[in-house]
């Protein structure tokens, strides 16, 4: 155990960790410090003097970095330091675009929680208001800085955690900026659109590019058949946006809403996804019996995809072939299904609902789809649907559950958990052990793949071979795993890569909690539980026995890896470079 | 790229560049002697410039751009040859530096920190410069004129241009 000191914070006598901060001791007491900038274990840097408090020292010191020590007097709620917690706010309002009443973050809205908390009647500086460019260039990530508090969570979320680094603070004093250099829009920098830094924005500066409009359309439009199709981790979390507590599952009254939206079928992604393991076993297990490249890398996460293509080119030809669950998805039913339904394909429109905003840019991926049509037209987040059931006036919370459409149906365990981290390794070990085992096998849970530790490593006995294995999430992670790789310090035949830090379920499209949810509960590991406890209820759980995706297969992709199946499921990347040579004018 | 001239030595400067990042590649705090280095070397840190210093350090983009930024000793764009400076500080500001500053991007025809075409002037707002006797102050290179009004702009102008067709 770490050793203890006794403080006193408002009278009351505190034991707390040696190391540990007066935010953490207050807390532990009960007290409420209102923070800004302060985000557990993403950033601690003490920038926005929210959390100031008394220490006895000359001037106000900030709680979420202060440290605890023995003996130590804080008071939090003196008349000075309410005056200074509000003069501080005052500040960052006096020159924050207040448009709450067309902001998407209003009641989901840090700043605006904080002018409520410390009772803001007027504010008494005349500040000068931006007018800086609003990026949205990007088709994942709007970036609009007349509304950044300049907390810095994004910039450390980005490179920090993800080791992307693609936005900075800028300039000093007055201008300062959180942007990309040179103001380049977000897409022309190697932003892979992972859209954790919305998910960390505590107001409206960084949101998702707003496609639901487009959805509204499609569906309005007689002529189209629209159909929707939704990925593992949106039905665990998006009861968080009608008041639910994280992780709560609501798969049926999800596919519900999605009927009352007015599609004309609800697909579950996962049916891809069981072919994805199809495929992608397939494809492991060929290249480990003809010498093939090793380890196979997944390709689910575009995310991850548009990471490598910028940094590591050279792991290009591990990545699998296969289309993401999303892309094979829309491809089949735009081949598949539309010829079974005797649909033109043109006339078909697809819509996604994804835990990722990397998904926007990969539907628009010229490979992904054919010339006339692309495998998905419209990808949109957890947050949009939760939008879009709003607008409809739908009583989400009190809905009946009902099951997804035919012919695709429910999808298997071993898809569901696609959604964590680990979950495609999982699946695929399930498969690919019994096919090398030719039985049947009843242990199926892969602990050891499991769980939202950075880097995770298994050996796995099947068919008289070791197949070694690893499990990345959060780009970070992935780049310390591929180094080591390359270094020739680590072997493996098969790595999954997720670009989110515990994987879709925390993706950047995903309910955003605020600071005071996400210090207090891992939200990987409470989506993650969510989704096991659906594979356990699920009948079928490892995805070469869903028996109506082996049906795709007899009716009309032949056999895993077949030249059909290679033309519609499979694809292929591109390297990228990082930046322009020239820019000229930034984003406007 | 780094200059005007149309010849090689723009090869010339990045192999100079690359000495300069090799010399500090492994030291602390590199950056920024790099970049004093590079401005040096190059006279103003473009786009390239700061991805090749990027590149060389192994650090990000956005970081090497966003320590640009925050120096006001790094400029993003070419200097004249003749670079006007003018003191924004409090006393010249109070007796109308603002307005000088206006005039002299209006007679040049020039944005903040931007450059003339024929590479003549530039024009760039500095802080205090201890002149304040002579409030307000411009310098153009290490000349300086104080006591100004807007009228007295044209002149100075003028004068340098002369002193180019001489
Ligand atoms: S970011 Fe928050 S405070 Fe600002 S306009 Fe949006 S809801 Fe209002
Ligand atoms: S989307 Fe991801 S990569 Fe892009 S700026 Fe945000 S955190 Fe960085
Ligand atoms: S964009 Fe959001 S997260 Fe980033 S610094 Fe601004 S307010 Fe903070
Ligand atoms: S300084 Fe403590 S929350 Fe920002
Ligand atoms: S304020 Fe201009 S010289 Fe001092």
């Amino acid at each position: 155990m770490a050793e203890m000191v006794t403080l006193t914070i408002d009278g009351i006598e505190v034991k707390a960790p040696v190391g540990s901060t007066v935010l953490d001791a207050a807390k532990s007491a009960g007290i409420k410090i209102p923070t800004l900038c302060f985000l557990k274990e993403i950033n601690e840097i003490g920038a926005c003097r929210m959390c100031v408090v008394d220490t006895g020292a000359r001037s106000l010191q900030a709680a979420c970095v202060y440290p605890v020590s023995e003996g130590l007097k804080v008071v939090t709620n003196s008349p000075a330091v309410r005056e200074a917690r509000k003069v501080t706010l005052e500040l960052i309002l006096s020159n924050h675009e207040r448009k709450c009443l067309s902001c998407v973050r209003s009641n989901n809205c840090e700043l605006q929680q904080l002018a409520k908390d410390l009772n803001i009647e007027d504010i008494r500086f005349d500040g000068e208001t931006y007018d800086f460019c609003v990026d949205d260039a990007s088709p994942s990530i709007v970036r609009d800085p007349n509304k950044c508090v300049l907390c810095r969570r994004c910039v450390s979320m980005c490179k920090n955690i993800q080791g992307v680094a693609a936005i900075e603070t800028m300039e000093r004093g007055f201008k300062t900026i959180v942007s990309s250099p040179f103001n380049m829009s977000l897409n022309d920098v190697p932003c892979v659109n992972c859209g954790q830094c919305i998910t960390v924005c505590p107001v409206g500066a960084l949101k998702e590019k707003d496609d639901t409009q487009k959805v509204w359309d499609a569906i309005a439009n007689k002529e189209l058949h629209v159909v929707v199709q939704t990925a593992p981790a949106v039905r665990v979390a998006i009861a968080e946006e009608f008041g639910n507590p994280v992780g709560s599952r609501a798969t049926g009254k999800m596919v519900t809403a999605l009927r009352k939206l007015g599609f004309d079928k609800v697909f579950d992604t996962d049916t891809a996804a069981d072919l994805t393991i199809m495929e992608e076993g397939t494809e492991l297990l060929g290249r480990i019996q003809n010498g093939g490249k090793l380890p196979v890398i997944t390709s689910c996460s575009p995310g991850w995809i548009k990471y490598c293509e910028h940094n590591y080119p050279e792991f290009l030809e591990n990545l699998s072939s296969c289309k993401s669950p999303q892309n094979m998805f829309g491809a089949v039913l735009k081949s598949y299904y539309a010829d079974k339904m005797e649909i033109d394909p043109k006339k078909m429109f697809v819509v996604s609902v994804m835990p990722c905003t990397a998904k926007k840019f990969e539907v628009q991926r010229p490979e992904l789809g054919t010339d006339c049509y692309s495998d998905v037209d419209v990808s949109i987040t957890t947050r949009e649907l939760a939008r879009m059931i709003k607008e409809a006036g739908i009583d989400f919370n009190n809905l009946e559950e009902t099951h997804f459409d035919d012919p695709m149906g429910d999808a298997t365990g071993a898809a569901v958990i696609f959604g964590a981290t680990g979950g495609v390794m999982e699946a695929a070990l399930r498969t690919v052990a019994d096919i090398l085992d030719n039985t049947d096998h009843a242990e199926i849970e892969y602990k050891a793949v499991r769980g939202v530790e950075g880097i995770k490593e298994a050996e796995v006995e099947m068919g008289g071979m070791k197949v070694k294995a690893a499990v990345a999430h959060g780009l970070g992670n992935a780049k310390k795993l591929l180094d080591k790789i390359k270094a020739g310090e680590a072997e493996y035949h098969f790595v999954e890569i997720m670009a989110c830090p515990g994987g879709c379920v925390n993706g950047g499209g995903q309910p955003i909690q605020p600071a005071t949810v996400r210090n207090e509960v891992d939200l990987r590991a409470e989506r993650a539980k969510a989704i096991y406890v659906e594979d356990e209820s699920l009948p079928i759980r490892k995805s070469h026995k869903n028996e109506k995706m082996m049906k795709l297969y007899e009716e009309y992709f032949e056999k895993p890896g077949s030249h059909k199946a290679h033309k519609y499921l499979h694809t292929h990347y591109v390297a990228r470079e990082n930046y322009p040579d020239d820019c000229s004018e930034g984003c406007c | 790229m780094g200059c005007n001239c149309g010849c090689v030595c723009v090869d010339a400067n990045a192999e100079k560049l690359s000495e300069v990042i090799e010399k500090y590649k492994n030291t602390e705090g590199a950056l920024i002697p790099v970049l004093h280095e590079a401005q040096e070397i190059y006279g103003y840190l473009p786009l390239s410039v700061q991805k090749a210093v990027a590149e060389g350090l192994d650090i990000s983009l956005a970081e090497v751009y966003g320590v640009v930024t925050f120096y006001t000793q790094f400029s993003l764009n070419p200097k004249g040859k003749y670079k006007i400076q003018v003191c924004l500080g409090t006393a010249c500001y109070v007796k109308g530096a603002g307005d000088i500053y206006d005039k002299l991007k209006a007679a040049l025809n020039l944005n903040d920190g931007d450059c003339t075409e024929d590479g003549l002037f530039s024009v760039e707002a500095c802080r205090c410069i201890g002149a304040c006797g002579l409030a307000p102050v411009i310098m153009v290179n290490d000349d300086v004129f104080g006591r100004l009004t807007v009228d007295d702009i044209d002149g100075i102008i003028k004068q340098y241009k002369d002193k180019e067709i001489e």
